[in-house]
């Protein structure tokens, strides 16, 4: 796989995830994220989909993926059962918001959350002077047919933390190719957090 | 769809278990000597990874691929998945399928000749189970010299087995792929089997089993038959290959087949009276029922399993629904085994294991690529 076709995402994970740690991917897609882990950090990786094609890509490419939804994908599973639990660009597609979070956090040692920033200034102009419901390009769909159940800003998650006593271990701002450090809930397109449980 | 053949093969069999060292059995007895009708596909190769042992379902045989003569109209069970460049592919795999002991296909039955008595077992021959069947195939692979299966891969009672070599070999297993099957039979599950018994048992000609060479119960084997095909279809199935369809234009007004799928069960049930012997139907279903690796009983010895798992099931099959398959996937899940499950939109309700070949084909093809990589 050559670089430039690795997403910028996809690339600060594999840089955050612990060489050999034992990864869980929630809507894990096609599998490339898993894929990237496992040539890395020779990661021992496990997904869940809830998408039937993404599941055929997934074991074309060698990485194990369970026929799932998210929602009720987690109760088998034992505490700390993972190093790593991934919510990269799945959170917003989810239900069960809260449950799942909690979960993640139970069956994970740390949880990695990424999702696009609702409130980067291209939402912001779209809704507040054209008028329109937002299309970015980490929002790139239509009202008509986004899969996103939810929609989030940067500073809504902080907030969700810091009421829900979750830890934030580290955070990135992502821009389109770099970080993005300037008022973030701004101009960062994508945002992901490493969490852990309070305490730990 | 590809095309290529194993070509023409020909069954062989393996006797073993002679008397004093009879097979031992779950319900407390023995049986020897056995012998198991077995077919191979491809070269083994000189470390021995290569092999796959098929187990086949209620109604299958040793016969999985290829044909027996240059004009047998008929291929094996499965061709559609073993052959060179399919899923199952012979230019690179060694693949094993025998019939299952209670079977009527070449291994030893209750059609078979008792040596105590020299006549037909009938109702003598002993109740056998899944693990039954499986110690029988452990002879097998032994006297083969392979140390370690690839893959152990069927559908339906052939998932049960796949599950049970993991529960009973699971150091000679590298992954099982268990499809369309159950850790346990339902309650439904029993019941449609236990309509399947009774309606062979009810047929005069049974004769409490004791029927070789005299006339098969034809009849009730054969509405045993129909009441099974039912079950392996759907409805959306059942609908869009007969729908209401009528074999005359109009109604009879009698008792007689006016309907498509009424023409079409009593043709199943009728060829199969010729394959199958009504004991083995009573055998194979009580030992499906008899199955159960449910919560802790697929990891007998504790811990986890080195092996790999792909568990697939299909929507519309109502027989072996969904959630069972699920529930593998939940106790892989627990025990941390690296494990891929999918569900596969199909209509073909039970049936679509051994009909939704490409989708089917696309999972273990690239499943057993891994595994064979990881393996060698």
């Amino acid at each position: 796989m050559s670089q430039e076709k690795v997403s910028f995402d996809h690339r600060i994970i594999t840089r955050i995830v612990d060489a050999g740690a034992k990864v869980l991917d929630l809507g894990c897609g096609n599998g490339q994220l898993m894929l990237l882990l496992v040539k890395e950090k020779k990661a021992k990786v496990q997904g869940i989909e809830l998408s039937e094609q993404a599941i055929y890509q997934c074991v074309e490419k060698g990485v194990s993926v369970f026929h799932s939804d998210i929602d009720s994908g987690l109760t088998e599973y034992p505490d700390n059962s993972f190093d790593y639990v991934i919510l990269n660009e799945s959170l917003q597609e989810v239900k069960k918001v809260e449950f799942v979070i909690q979960e993640a956090l139970r069956v994970g040692k740390k949880v990695i959350v990424g999702f696009p920033n609702f409130a980067h200034i291209k939402a912001r102009v779209a809704l507040a002077l054209c008028g329109n419901a937002p299309s970015t390009k980490s929002l790139p769909y239509h009202w008509y047919d986004t899969p996103n159940l939810r929609f989030l800003s940067i500073s809504d998650f902080e907030n969700y933390c810091a009421t829900h006593k979750i830890r934030i271990l580290q955070r990135f701002y992502l821009g389109k190719k770099r970080l993005i450090s300037f008022f973030p809930n701004l101009f960062a397109l994508n945002s992901l957090f490493i969490l852990s449980k309070n305490g730990h | 769809m590809k095309n290529k053949s194993v070509g023409i093969v020909k069954t062989e069999y393996c006797t073993f278990a002679q008397p004093p060292h009879e097979l031992p059995l779950e319900c407390g007895r023995a049986l020897g000597p056995v012998t198991l009708a077995y077919e191979t596909y491809g070269e083994l190769n000189n470390e021995k990874s290569n092999a796959i042992l098929v187990c086949h379902a209620l109604s299958g045989d040793a016969h999985a691929a290829g044909r027996y003569h240059q004009t047998d109209k008929n291929s094996g069970w499965w061709d559609n998945m073993i052959g060179p460049q399919k899923a199952l592919d012979t230019a690179k795999y060694f693949v094993i399928c025998s019939n299952v002991i209670g079977g009527c296909r070449g291994s030893t039955g209750p059609a078979s000749i008792d040596p105590k008595t020299n006549k037909p077992y009938a109702l003598e021959f002993p109740l056998i189970t899944i693990a039954d069947m499986v110690n029988a195939q452990k002879h097998l692979i032994d006297y083969l010299g392979i140390k370690k299966l690839l893959s152990v891969i069927g559908g339906s009672m052939g998932g049960m087995q796949a599950l049970q070599w993991a529960a009973s070999y699971p150091e000679y297993v590298a992954s099982l792929i268990p499809i369309a099957t159950a850790l346990k039979h339902s309650s439904q599950q029993i019941a449609f089997d236990e309509v399947g018994r009774q309606a062979i048992m009810a047929d005069p000609l049974w004769n409490n089993g004791d029927y070789y060479g005299k006339s098969n119960p034809e009849r009730g084997l054969s509405v045993a038959r129909m009441i099974g095909h039912i079950t392996y279809m759907s409805d959306t199935s059942m609908e869009e290959k007969f729908s209401r369809r009528l074999r005359e234009k109009n109604y009879s007004f009698k008792f007689e087949t006016d309907f498509e799928v009424e023409g079409y069960l009593r043709y199943r049930g009728e060829n199969f009276v010729k394959r199958f012997d009504a004991n083995s139907y009573l055998y194979i279903t009580k030992a499906m029922d008899y199955f159960d690796l449910s919560e802790d009983k697929l990891f007998p010895h504790g811990g986890s399993i080195g092996a790999r798992f792909l568990v697939i099931s299909f929507k519309s099959d109502w027989l072996y629904p969904s959630y069972q398959s699920q529930e593998i996937a939940r106790q892989l899940k627990i025990r941390g085994v690296d494990a891929t499950y999918c569900e596969i939109n199909s209509t073909y309700g039970h049936d679509a294991f051994l009909l939704e070949a490409e989708e089917e084909a696309r999972l273990v093809t690239h499943f057993l690529n891994k595994t064979y990589r990881i393996l060698t």
